[in-house]
């Protein structure tokens, strides 16, 4: 049963089907009785909600610290421009000028200002929505527009992973530091491709990422019947489990379009991830034995 | 009255940099002397490069700066110190002064393009 067990739907190239995966395993886990909960961590698109069309009962402002100049208090010494490396805090002859978009609240300037003359100030940077769809607890990110701290949402949305359940992480496409932030002390994961020479490339891309962190993973080829051979040949050489193929059909296109979920409507394909589910079961198994399940998680409740 | 122009080369026959932020170098100099000195820029790479561009031609002492595109934080920046900015400046360096000199440049009002737009141009 992969209940405690953190599960990360990634991809190096956008549009392979993330959400797709993610939201469908947790339906199916749902149904099959499990405790599931699905976490949007694609907080500068969020599209979980579409599909999983849940009852937002709470929500959250998520902000940062960035520094607020008292100009009464402040000798403009300069100090606080010389230390911060992000140019967010400049003196300027006679006045102190901050840029909040630049600040990654590092603390620098209200630590070295001798004059206290500066002070922390809330920015928001976000949104974190909870509520549950169906029997899923679901929890989604949302990065104000013209925000840059993505990681930094991304963090917050993972502290609402609980233990006792299966926690599926909707990842942000590609290979950046939100994505090394999403991924980031879970138990495996699920890297989507489709089977086409950009599919590849970017796996490619994510398999190196994931093998840098040091994380346990399959792969999952969306619309499989499109394109060629190469993924499956990529993953049998490096020695890549692919644990799901999902073919390609114009009906799931049309439920996708629709917001509707594959595993509920198209009753063929269901079986397809209940047994994505139990083989995760499976793997989770095979990593508990070799002693691989993370015990980093100092975060969840 | 020291000016600093954006400049793709250290002399005045250099093509002025379209760039603020990221300009290769500043030529900062007296335009009634035609004393000019060239200054590398060490913020065209990186992040903040407007902000720290700024900074550099403040600390130079410059009261103007010739260029051809400024994007908002650095024009925010120039504007605390008073630097008087000049945008939609092209041609060389030694042109750029000239047509200073005689008064046809207008300073701008405001920023004259997004923030980034030095890193895709």
């Amino acid at each position: 049963m992969p209940d405690d067990f953190v599960v990360a739907v990634a991809s190096g190239k956008g549009g392979t089907g993330k959400t797709t995966i993610a939201a469908n395993l947790a339906w199916a886990a749902c149904e099959s009785g499990r405790k599931v909960q699905y976490l949007d961590c694609d907080v500068e698109e969020p599209n979980g909600h579409i599909f999983l069309r849940p009852d937002i009962t709470a929500g959250r402002q998520v902000t940062i610290d960035v520094p607020q100049v008292d100009s009464e208090k402040c000798t403009t010494c300069g100090k606080c421009g010389q230390i911060c490396q992000y140019g967010a805090i400049i003196c300027i002859k006679d006045s102190v000028l901050t840029f909040e978009q630049l600040c990654h609240s590092c603390g620098g300037c209200f630590r070295i200002c001798s004059d206290e003359a500066i002070t922390p100030k809330p920015l928001e940077i976000g949104t974190i929505e909870c509520g549950k769809a169906g029997g899923i607890d679901f929890v989604s990110g949302k990065l104000n527009v013209g925000h840059v701290r993505t990681p930094t949402l991304i963090k917050e949305v993972k502290k609402y992973i609980r233990k006792e359940c299966l926690a599926i992480i909707d990842v942000p496409p590609g290979t950046s530091c939100p994505v090394v932030e999403a991924i980031k002390d879970t138990d495996f994961v699920l890297l989507v491709t489709e089977p086409t020479p950009f599919g590849l490339n970017d796996l490619k891309l994510a398999v190196a990422l994931v093998r840098q962190v040091n994380l346990p993973f399959a792969v999952v080829i969306n619309r499989h019947g499109i394109g060629n051979e190469d993924v499956e040949e990529y993953c049998q050489a490096e020695n890549i489990a692919v644990v799901m193929k999902l073919p390609d059909n114009r009906r799931i296109a049309e439920a996708y379009s629709s917001g509707k979920m594959i595993a509920d409507v198209l009753k063929e394909y269901k079986e397809h991830f209940s047994k994505l589910c139990d083989d995760l079961g499976d793997i989770k198994e095979k990593l508990n034995e070799q002693g691989q399940l993370r015990i980093r998680r100092k975060n969840i409740q | 009255m020291k000016i600093a122009v954006t400049s793709t080369g250290d002399s005045l026959d250099s093509e002025v940099d379209p760039r603020f932020g990221r300009a290769a170098f500043f030529l900062i100099g007296d335009p009634e002397t035609m004393e000019f000195a060239a200054v590398a820029n060490e913020n065209a790479a990186g992040g903040a490069a407007g902000i720290g561009s700024a900074s550099l031609v403040i600390d130079e002492g410059a009261e103007a700066v010739l260029t051809g595109h400024c994007g908002p934080n650095a024009e925010r920046t120039l504007s605390a110190a008073g630097v008087k900015l000049y945008t939609g400046v092209t041609g060389t360096v030694a042109e750029a002064v000239e047509l200073f000199r005689s008064g046809g440049l207008t300073a701008a009002e405001g920023p004259s393009v997004q923030s980034h737009f030095g890193m895709d141009n």
